[in-house]
């Protein structure tokens, strides 16, 4: 645990990934932070309170009664043009839902943290990425986190994203439940004045003012309402261009850049990649080593934004790959994975006729081992075109798989 | 702002041209309310004691001062009757807007 | 800001809530109007969705003159602590948070942002405009529907006789929490009215108004009875004019007689199927509210 004073570039310190987070928000100055604790979340609001009630973050801290109002007080705090902060997970997250789509309508530039957790029911505390995928359309710009260093550089990055004239749109940085949110790494704090520098104060365009009144959050019936999502879907679709710029910035000031929407890793001459999404991929990362130190032609597509879908990024990355398989912590009943759905739709042209697997793993918190990837990449291996289940639960208690 | 007027709107030709989601000028008013009246209320101004009763029971702000009497925003009026009704003196009445005195 | 209105004769002239497409006759627009005659153009007005949302803001036709905003239906009470703390954050200065909420969104589906709002004693002021349904979607029975009342979900007929369970208390549900200024209002006891708000303009901390507003629609009045019913029902006593200051109870006036409960009841078409017994009900749980409340307020 890093003493409370203020860190330069230089010095590590060995905290958690909720702590990153809320080191990445406290530098962010946000005005408003409204927060209601929810496992494993908590460390986050818990570390901020610390801070505000100490004197060391100058936040307006709200102790609401519901994620709900967690939300809707960061709205109220937006709309007079406030910067503002929330984190929760699963349940509460579901809870929120109303307000998600309140958010992204109303050009509200709100970042918020969410531990990705399983959803009850069954209760399940753990994490899965049930909850943040279950909200794509949402009209959040989704950010799915690797490590902790990510996760503070992210969070501030997110500001700027948000923020920015051209997106104006609140952002969800995804962190695993307990594999990310409570794993401790070394991570580099950077100084406030340098955050100050890179990341400029909050210029709402649309927002209540005393010396210019406006009505905000208001009807628009079938003559107006498409024109106003329409809006909402190109702004989304501005955040390609300005999350590598913003990215790029960062990299400048900070010395860490983080790429654009996806991680390519070995992929240049893969005959298989597996596709995944937050921290799993040091897992996978590994087993493509191990792999690939045996000969065989695999690599890993990670995958750091879902929304805006990277697919022009992913079609890219995945030419002349012969088989694709996705790898995530969540099904959409029926169906299959959400991320797996998309990859899917995107590769549909592909020349080639690539064959796709889905595995659908670690929920609930059940672990995804090295030995699990290494089977999925065995899988595709062996998978011909015509595939006898295109999605696979990885790891269930019975002698055939689902 | 003392009473926005009613002002030309033109519909926006684009998305772009739209405000930046559901956010605009305060008190942007783009149409009267007078269809919705069946009755009109009227004043005399030689009866009206300018107590303001009427100013202040209008849920509709239609009713207004002007000099020690008050007039009607016949714009805003829906001729919902309740000034009629509040006054004390009986210097209002409603006539029917199909009468000599609709418009 | 402006000097105490009640003890003028006349309001401001500026109409901060014109243009709106509430029905004729509406009540709580009423009470929207003259609380912003009060609070004037430097606020931040929050309303749910429900019937001042509803007719006041469909774009291109905006009604407020001042700086409005809809939040959702659960949400007003929190949107509003998240632009009371930013406009502390902003150091602003010289302006009025306020909401304007029906009674299904204070007492049913916002009660819970409500309660937390003045458990952290935000300095904002929360009115809400009682027409004792959810008229807005077509008159729906709500929390705060009295014993009887025919609406859509407690309907009158050959086998089910309106509303059967009791007036939530608000006031005493706000009072409760210690809220630093609440009272009970009517849209037709204006300068009673007027002066409540001028107190919750100057309370520091959260001010909670309750206005009865009787809704023509939903309530089968003429649009030119709104007042009146609201006169008649402080007269037979099913509305207490009180206060809740600085931790007391003050009942505003205790009549000596109040008016035949059943000729009030009768003016109102949801009201028109009752019988001896259920009025005899109602009359009863009057003068048991006008108990508990005169024991709390320290006597008769």
């Amino acid at each position: 645990m890093p003493s409370n004073s203020l860190a330069s570039n230089t010095q590590s310190h060995f905290i958690s990934g909720n702590e990153a987070v809320a080191w990445g928000a406290r530098l962010a100055r946000p005005h408003v932070i409204a927060a209601y604790p929810i496992t494993p979340q908590t460390i986050v609001i818990e570390r901020l309170a610390e801070w505000v009630s100490d004197g060391q973050l100058a936040s307006e801290f709200l102790h609401v009664e519901s994620e709900h109002s967690a939300l809707s007080a960061c709205m109220g705090a937006s709309a007079l043009g406030a910067r503002s902060f929330t984190a929760s997970s699963s349940q509460g997250l579901l809870y929120m839902a109303e307000c998600l789509h309140y958010a992204s309508g109303g050009r509200f530039p709100i970042v918020m943290m969410n531990a990705n957790r399983a959803l009850a029911l069954p209760w399940n505390i753990y994490g899965d990425q049930q909850d943040s995928l279950a909200l794509l359309s949402s009209g959040w710009i989704q950010i799915y986190i690797e490590d902790a260093q990510e996760a503070l550089d992210m969070t501030i990055q997110a500001f700027a994203i948000a923020e920015h004239a051209d997106v104006l749109t609140p952002v969800m940085l995804n962190l695993d439940g307990f594999v990310l949110t409570h794993t401790y790494e070394p991570v580099q704090i950077p100084a406030q004045e340098d955050v100050d520098a890179f990341l400029p104060p909050f210029r709402a365009v649309s927002k209540m003012d005393l010396d210019a009144p406006t009505n905000m959050g208001f009807t628009a019936g079938p003559a107006h309402y498409t024109e106003f999502k329409v809006q909402q879907h190109r702004a989304m679709l501005e955040v390609t261009r300005v999350a590598v710029e913003v990215d790029t910035e960062f990299g400048r000031r900070f010395g860490r850049s983080y790429g654009g929407a996806v991680t390519p890793y070995r992929c240049e001459d893969a005959e298989v990649v597996l596709v995944t999404l937050g921290s799993v991929a040091g897992t996978v990362r590994d087993a493509v080593d191990g792999l690939r130190g045996r000969g065989v032609a695999v690599g890993m597509l990670k995958l750091r934004f879902m929304r805006p879908f990277p697919a022009h990024e992913i079609a890219l990355a995945l030419i002349g790959v012969r088989t694709v398989g996705v790898l995530e912590k969540d099904v959409s009943f029926g169906s299959a994975g959400a991320v797996f759905s998309e990859v899917a739709s995107t590769l549909a042209g592909a020349a080639n006729r690539t064959v796709l697997l889905n595995f659908v793993a670690g929920l609930g918190g059940r672990d995804i081992s090295r030995a699990d990837v290494e089977q999925m990449f065995a899988d595709l291996i062996a998978a011909t075109t015509q595939p006898r289940e295109r999605v696979r639960f990885v790891n269930v208690q019975e002698t055939n798989n689902v | 702002m003392p009473k926005p007027k009613v002002r030309p709107y033109v519909r926006p030709n684009s998305p772009a041209a739209y405000p930046v989601g559901p956010c605009f000028t305060a008190g942007h008013l783009v149409e009267t309310n007078a269809s919705w009246r069946s009755e009109r209320p009227l004043v005399t101004a030689l009866l009206c004691t300018g107590c303001q009763r009427c100013v202040r029971a209008c849920p509709d702000g239609a009713v207004f001062q002007v000099g020690t009497g008050v007039a009607i925003d016949y714009d805003f009026c829906k001729g919902c009757g309740i000034c009629v009704r509040e006054c004390t003196v009986k210097a209002i009445t409603m006539v029917s807007e199909r009468g000599p005195h609709a418009v | 800001m402006s000097e105490a209105l009640s003890a003028k004769l006349s309001l401001p002239d500026d109409e901060l809530f014109l243009g709106h497409k509430a029905c004729a006759g509406c009540g709580g627009s009423l009470a929207v109007r003259l609380a912003l005659k009060v609070l004037g153009e430097r606020c931040f007005v929050v309303l749910p969705a429900g019937c001042m949302s509803a007719v006041g803001f469909v774009y291109p036709q905006l009604a407020f003159g001042c700086n409005a905003i809809i939040s959702t239906f659960a949400g007003t009470a929190s949107m509003m602590s998240g632009i009371a703390a930013a406009a502390r954050a902003l150091k602003l200065r010289d302006y009025y948070v306020v909401g304007f909420a029906g009674d299904g969104g204070t007492a049913d589906i916002g009660l819970q942002a409500l309660s937390g709002a003045i458990d952290r004693h935000e300095n904002f002021i929360y009115i809400c405009y009682d027409n004792e349904a959810y008229m807005n979607t077509g008159v729906q029975k709500s929390g705060l529907t009295p014993f009887g009342a025919r609406t859509t979900t407690s309907p009158a007929g050959k086998r089910a006789a309106g509303a059967r369970s009791r007036k939530k208390d608000l006031f005493e549900i706000v009072a409760a929490h210690g809220v630093d200024y609440a009272a009970t209002a009517t849209v037709a006891h204006t300068y009673d009215y007027l002066r409540k708000v001028e107190k919750a303009r100057a309370t520091v901390g959260t001010s909670f108004l309750h206005v009865l507003a009787p809704c023509p629609t939903g309530w089968g009045i003429e649009t030119d009875q709104t007042l009146e019913v609201a006169r008649g029902a402080v007269d037979c006593g099913l509305w207490i004019q009180a206060e809740y200051e600085g931790g007391h109870y003050r009942i505003n006036k205790s009549p000596r007689r109040f008016k035949p409960i059943a000729e009030h009841l009768a003016s109102q078409k949801r009201f028109a199927h009752l019988g001896k017994a259920d009025i005899a009900a109602i009359e009863k749980e009057r003068d048991g509210r006008w108990k508990r409340l005169q024991r709390l307020s320290g006597g008769g």
